[in-house]
């Protein structure tokens, strides 16, 4: 049966000529800017090698931005279009909501860019290849806010994983990074086979659907087999690493401190907003139907993420090791409204909370990255003690790491409170014991949060230096660029409660 | 219909694999490890496929070949890479860094 089947396949093949599915090319063009971009910048370096070294981080910068125009104006192309544009078949969707994280996605990137700059330039290791990785690894982010399909899930992931292992390994010579490369390869590798063997069932049981709307059809009516728990656990699990949620965290505090800090930031943030994205994708247009699995594993893995993270970061004395574990701990936030989902507050409340959390997380954790990368400038140290003194010879510095600090800690107002508060709503709204108490958890662990936060923030404003060296920062340009956007962002969005209009924000295919 | 001996052949590599990694000190034999798990779930897609009469699991685990080919050919560099600066691949001794 098997065999006619496939023979079948192969003669319709031959009897009918390929056709190209329809594609909207407008609807692609954020990502073929940056492809075409991207191709460029490695042929000007290929050409032109050491004399046009110098020009390639602020070329690779300008492609993110290029790639930003078509995101705006399909952004007003489609006001109001409740479905979004369809651009390859079903399995590439462009709405509101992928077009708000693609933006996210660039200006990320671009900061990164920034900081790395001088970084990189002073390092042994200067390398315009690194900023081509990154653009690689952009485009993959780019595919994965628009994947609606197991297949092309899986290739974003994948386009955004493998530039990273390179990149956590960049010093070669450093014992510390190539650890940091070999831990992240084998942990990503690893999750990605566990994902795809969870999606391998999945397609089985779901009769042969790949695309979430088919999955979503599929599951919702069989009952809670032991095939579909399976399936289901194992796609959770495959994002449960790339998010670094709790217990699948153990290589992100050695990878953030082996990589070099601007990849670390780029790992925190872009990577770690990648790994939701298609975490949120999969389970609000997948999976989420089969909640009676999905909710309670989710709930375990947010209350664990959250806790655990805090409880680790407290006793860190480095301060990349720091934010790695308050990252963790952020993600337990995120993680949060994903478990009350399809479950009394509406589906697409839940999306929105996790998206404006993912836009504020970014501003204020990328302008924390770049407070530590100037710092250590100086100071050429990681140790939180080598902070103290900041308020004598850097107060503008120290004044924005404040900010940055009280954002993450979540105090009004800056944008970290507005982004706890919507999750609290969203867990709130659900109106279900199991959400109350993981709000209630969230807000203890808010508390220690603000323990470790101010504890950085005290040291800046209060200690003396350690070394007794009071004399100035020098600042480079591209760093100031980068604290001033993180800056403005963290607090306009504090501010004046800015969130995307998310109100027409795509449709919901489980409902 | 042959369905279920397919499955349990990819159950079976994908736990071996899944013991491989956890168990296995040696960098290639991890990245062989993680290879059986990426065979079993493309015996899975494959077998799915035929039984739902249904193309889609043969596209998708041709392009579970071609990535597993990128990241291993990534892997191989990062672990020829510790070999240089340590004379030695077992993952275990890489421990500079303590989580």
């Amino acid at each position: 049966m098997s065999t006619s089947f496939l023979l079948a396949q192969v003669n319709d093949a031959a009897s009918a000529p390929f056709e190209r599915p329809d594609i909207n090319w407008h609807a692609v063009a954020p990502e073929l800017v940056l492809l075409a971009w991207g191709a460029f910048v490695t042929i000007v370096d290929l050409i032109g090698l050491e004399r046009t070294r110098r020009f390639i981080p602020s070329l690779t910068g300008i492609g993110f931005l290029l790639a930003m125009i078509p995101i705006l104006t399909l952004w007003d192309a489609h006001a109001g279009d409740a479905t979004g544009l369809a651009a390859v078949g079903d399995t590439f969707i462009v709405d509101r909501y992928a077009l708000v994280l693609k933006g996210l996605f660039l200006i990320s990137a671009y900061v990164i860019v920034l900081l790395s700059t001088n970084y990189m330039a002073e390092g042994d290791y200067y390398d315009s290849e690194y900023y081509q990785l990154i653009a690689a690894s952009v485009l993959g982010m780019l595919v994965m806010a628009s994947a609606r399909d197991f297949i092309t899930l899986f290739i974003a992931l994948e386009l955004v994983s493998i530039p990273a292992y390179l990149m956590a390994a960049w010093r070669k010579r450093d014992l510390k990074s190539n650890e940091a490369g070999l831990k992240y390869m084998l942990m990503g590798v690893f999750a990605s086979a566990i994902l795809l063997y969870g999606m391998s069932l999945l397609y089985g049981v779901t009769g042969g659907r790949t695309d979430f709307a088919g999955v979503a059809e599929g599951l919702a009516d069989q009952g809670t087999t032991p095939v579909i728990t399976m399936g289901v656990l194992f796609t959770i699990i495959g994002f449960a690493f790339k998010v670094s949620a709790v217990p699948f965290h153990t290589w992100a505090p050695d990878t953030y401190e082996g990589a070099p800090t601007p990849l670390t930031a780029f790992l925190a943030v872009a990577s770690k907003t990648a790994g939701f994205v298609g975490l949120i994708s999969l389970i609000v247009f997948g999976i989420g139907v089969q909640g009676a699995i999905v909710r309670p594993f989710l709930w375990i893995l947010a209350a664990l993420t959250m806790t655990i993270g805090n409880l680790i970061a407290m006793r860190q004395t480095n301060i990349v090791r720091m934010l790695a574990y308050s990252g963790i701990a952020q993600a337990g936030y995120m993680l949060a409204p994903l478990a009350v989902i399809n479950q009394g507050s509406d589906p697409a409340l839940v999306r929105e909370s996790i998206v404006n959390y993912l836009v504020i997380y970014a501003a204020m954790n990328l302008g924390a990255f770049a407070v530590v990368i100037v710092a250590a400038r100086k100071t050429r140290s990681g140790e939180i003690e080598s902070f103290g003194g900041m308020f004598r010879y850097a107060p503008g510095l120290t004044a924005l790491m404040t900010v940055f600090l009280f954002s993450l800690t979540g105090i009004p107002p800056m944008g970290g409170w507005l982004a706890k508060f919507q999750i609290f709503k969203a867990l709130i709204e659900a109106g279900t014991t199991a959400g109350i108490a993981l709000a209630l958890i969230a807000a203890v662990n808010s508390v220690i949060a603000a323990f470790y936060y101010l504890s950085v923030a005290k040291n800046m404003w209060f200690m003396p230096a350690p070394d007794g060296d009071n004399s100035p920062i020098v600042i480079p340009p591209a760093l100031v660029a980068a604290l001033a956007i993180t800056v403005i962002v963290t607090m306009v969005t504090g501010v004046t409660g800015i969130a995307p209009d998310l109100t027409d924000f795509g449709a919901l295919a489980a409902n | 219909m042959f369905l279920n001996q397919f499955l349990l052949l990819a159950a079976v590599l994908f736990c071996i694999g899944v013991y491989g990694v956890l168990v296995r000190k040696n960098g290639v034999l991890v990245l062989m490890s993680i290879e059986l798990i990426l065979n079993a779930v493309n015996i899975n897609l494959v077998a799915f496929s035929a039984f739902n009469q249904n193309i889609d699991g043969q596209v998708f685990a041709l392009f579970i070949i071609a990535v597993a080919a990128a990241e291993v050919g990534v892997g191989l560099a990062i672990v020829l890479l510790i070999y240089r600066n340590r004379r030695s691949i077992d993952v275990a001794e890489a421990n500079l860094l303590k989580g």
